[in-house]
């Protein structure tokens, strides 16, 4: 149970994973692997089954074909009660942050707390106010409703809510996206600081390219039903796949990578 | 691989040991209140043979010191693993609750009961702005009929019509045979069976089958208006429909309040014969009134004035059941628990004005003598 204690480094594993809709055909044959420790970001065009695949992991869809291991438990069993220790293992944040639109932020954040847990009130109003300050949220937000927060806001929030178990996994859904650049590159500066905070392992899904350079460890690019490439932006960006080529050689993509080069040279240099 | 965590005390030196991580943060908590600290001047915690330690273990540990220190004493910690003190270090620093965090005032009763009134009056006069908006809009309608949306009114019309005569046929039929089961008891006493058909006819054509169908079709679909509206405002639907430029009174609450308009005379008339269709089949096992005999006293007992009322009424039932339905779903301000309540206000609301009008209609009538 320990994160110290674990000295597994591969903390899931997706195997040949196929997944039909009807007719639909979203993945055809899906393998990648992700290690403790390192941010993994899952990229590709609109459609390609990226969320899909999240989804999957974190056992809220079945795949139709293949296996799925996340901290080393099959996530077919993680449907309803079954997966509960498991479920305390991981956080996830979602694209629109999710929130109980009936709870304030703070009862929001308490949930999994509440539900799990049977600590005190008061090291749970602690806790809580911890996570809220944690993710850079002002202490006067607690007592708002979802609704009266701005879009930013609602994401920190959602965020606060994924991590208050402490979990060792992170899930986020299109964390930036929809973002302004300033609070998007405040964003990815608050997943790297609580990744190394809390020792957190980071898989997200994100058509962020600024994002990509400045904050995943390692890139999985789906496509045509498979996983097209795999690794480091700097792999990818030389790889000879043409959507690859297009994904990341596009306009877009270019800026993205001169941006990145930049921040990595000009400066300091 | 379970490890505990202990917190204990030996001569002025407070010893941390094992997970402090969430599984074990009650035990912690309830562990450290029942110590005993030392009054030494300075005292010593010793961190280092914490194996693990989250955000909870951190502001506990927090907490103990911050106790101790309190009370005037020096603290010191050693031993701590480098990336938990950077968590400790955070803890103290930048994450602590303001004392006694945020507070939420109290409401005094005099402040709450005048934001009720006010809330009160904004949604009367919210409300009488909606009747009035879509009173302007039928009349434009009726000006201009080909700006009505016919198709929308015709599939309306189907499913909250069409659709709904299985049950509303099953309910009056059920509450002609109650009827006629409750007269016949009476009548027979008296030997004066035939009057059934009185019975029977007056009461359901003028008012019982108008009600039932009205209060049926309240919660069948005045709360599907209130939750369908309601919906595609909170999915910003009722946005895009603004600014495409097309009105939402035009898009959504004529051809809702005209179909039942249309759609409720005619399943009274149907409730009608269904429900007098059972009355004759009591009638006929209860009291030995046969069909021909019924048939006949009923041309003679039930004015077609009754009927007439009854349908009269159905037009004025559907316009109140289909405006509060949208009129709660525009209310809804998003939410899933608004979507909930205002649905339900729709329908407790669509029944009381229902039946609130049908009074009305009773005593004016009695006072025409109709």
């Amino acid at each position: 149970m320990l994160p110290v204690a674990n000295i597994e480094t591969t903390v899931i594993e997706v195997n040949h994973v196929v997944t039909k809709f009807g007719q639909a055909v979203v993945h055809e044959d899906v393998s990648l692997s992700i290690q403790r420790g390192e941010i993994f970001a899952i990229a590709g065009g609109n459609g390609c089954g990226k969320t899909t695949l999240l989804r999957e992991i974190i056992g809220l869809i079945t795949p139709s074909a293949g296996m799925i291991r996340i901290l080393g438990v099959d996530s077919r069993q993680l449907e309803e009660g079954n997966g509960r220790p498991i479920h305390r293992r991981f956080g996830v944040m979602f694209q629109h942050g999710a929130l109980f639109s009936s709870f304030t932020l703070a009862e929001n954040v308490a949930v999994p707390l509440r539900e799990h847990t049977t600590l005190s009130e008061a090291l749970i109003r602690d806790i809580v106010a911890a996570k809220i300050a944690m993710v850079g949220l002002p202490p006067e937000s607690a007592v708002k409703y979802p609704n009266e927060l701005s879009g930013g806001m609602r994401r920190r929030a959602a965020l606060a809510r994924a991590i208050v178990m402490d979990p060792e996994l992170l899930f986020l859904d299109e964390p930036t996206a929809g973002l302004d650049p300033i609070i998007a590159a405040g964003f990815d500066d608050l997943v790297l600081s609580l990744k190394s905070l809390l020792g957190l392992t980071v898989v997200m899904v994100t058509h962020d390219l600024d994002s990509l350079w400045r904050i995943a460890n390692r890139v999985a690019v789906l496509g045509r039903g498979k996983v097209l490439g795999i690794g480091t932006m700097q792999e990818l960006f030389r790889s000879d796949d043409p959507i690859i080529r297009e994904y990341f050689r596009g306009p877009r993509g270019r800026a993205a990578s001169e941006q990145a080069a930049w921040n990595h040279d000009g400066p300091h240099a | 691989m379970e490890q505990q965590a202990t917190i204990s005390v030996e001569n002025n030196v407070i010893r941390c040991r094992g997970s402090w991580t969430l599984p074990n943060l009650s035990w912690l908590e309830r562990r450290g209140r029942a110590l005993r600290w030392p009054d030494a001047p300075t005292v010593l915690y010793d961190a280092g043979e914490v194996t693990a330690m989250d955000t909870g273990g951190a502001l506990i540990l927090q907490r103990c010191i911050d106790g101790v220190r309190r009370k005037g004493q020096q603290t010191a910690l050693q031993g701590l693993k480098p990336e938990f003190g950077e968590l400790l270090r955070k803890i103290e620093v930048e994450w602590s609750r303001p004392e006694g965090g945020v507070e939420v005032r109290g409401v005094r009763w005099v402040e709450s009961l005048t934001r009720i009134v006010q809330s009160r009056q904004v949604s009367v006069i919210r409300a009488l702005a909606f009747v009035g908006e879509s009173a302007i809009a039928f009349g434009r309608a009726l000006i201009r009929p080909r700006s009505i949306r016919w198709r929308a009114l015709l599939r309306i019309v189907e499913l909250d019509g069409v659709r709904a005569l299985p049950i509303t046929g099953l309910l009056t039929f059920l509450v002609g045979v109650v009827i006629a089961y409750q007269g016949a008891e009476q009548l027979r006493k008296f030997g004066t069976n035939i009057f059934i058909v009185d019975l029977v006819g007056i009461s359901l054509l003028r008012e019982i089958a108008p009600l039932i169908v009205a209060i049926l079709i309240a919660g069948r679909s005045g709360s599907a208006y209130a939750a369908e509206i309601g919906t595609m405002k909170v999915t910003e639907e009722l946005d895009a429909v603004r600014t495409l430029g097309i009105s939402p009174m035009n898009l959504l609450v004529l051809p809702r309040a005209f179909a039942l308009v249309i759609a409720l005379p005619l399943l009274t008339v149907y409730a009608d014969a269904v429900g007098v269709f059972g009355g004759m089949l009591i009638a006929l096992g209860e009291l030995n009134v046969s069909f021909a005999e019924f048939l006949a006293r009923f041309e003679e007992a039930v004015p077609v004035r009754h009927l007439l009322i009854g349908l009269g009424k159905a037009p004025f039932f559907a316009a109140i059941i289909a405006l509060v339905g949208c009129y709660q779903g525009f209310q809804i301000r998003g939410g899933v628990d608004d979507v909930g309540r205002h649905t339900t206000i729709s329908v407790v609301q669509g029944i009381f004005l229902v039946i609130v009008f049908d009074a009305i209609c009773s005593i004016l009538l009695n006072w025409w003598d109709l």
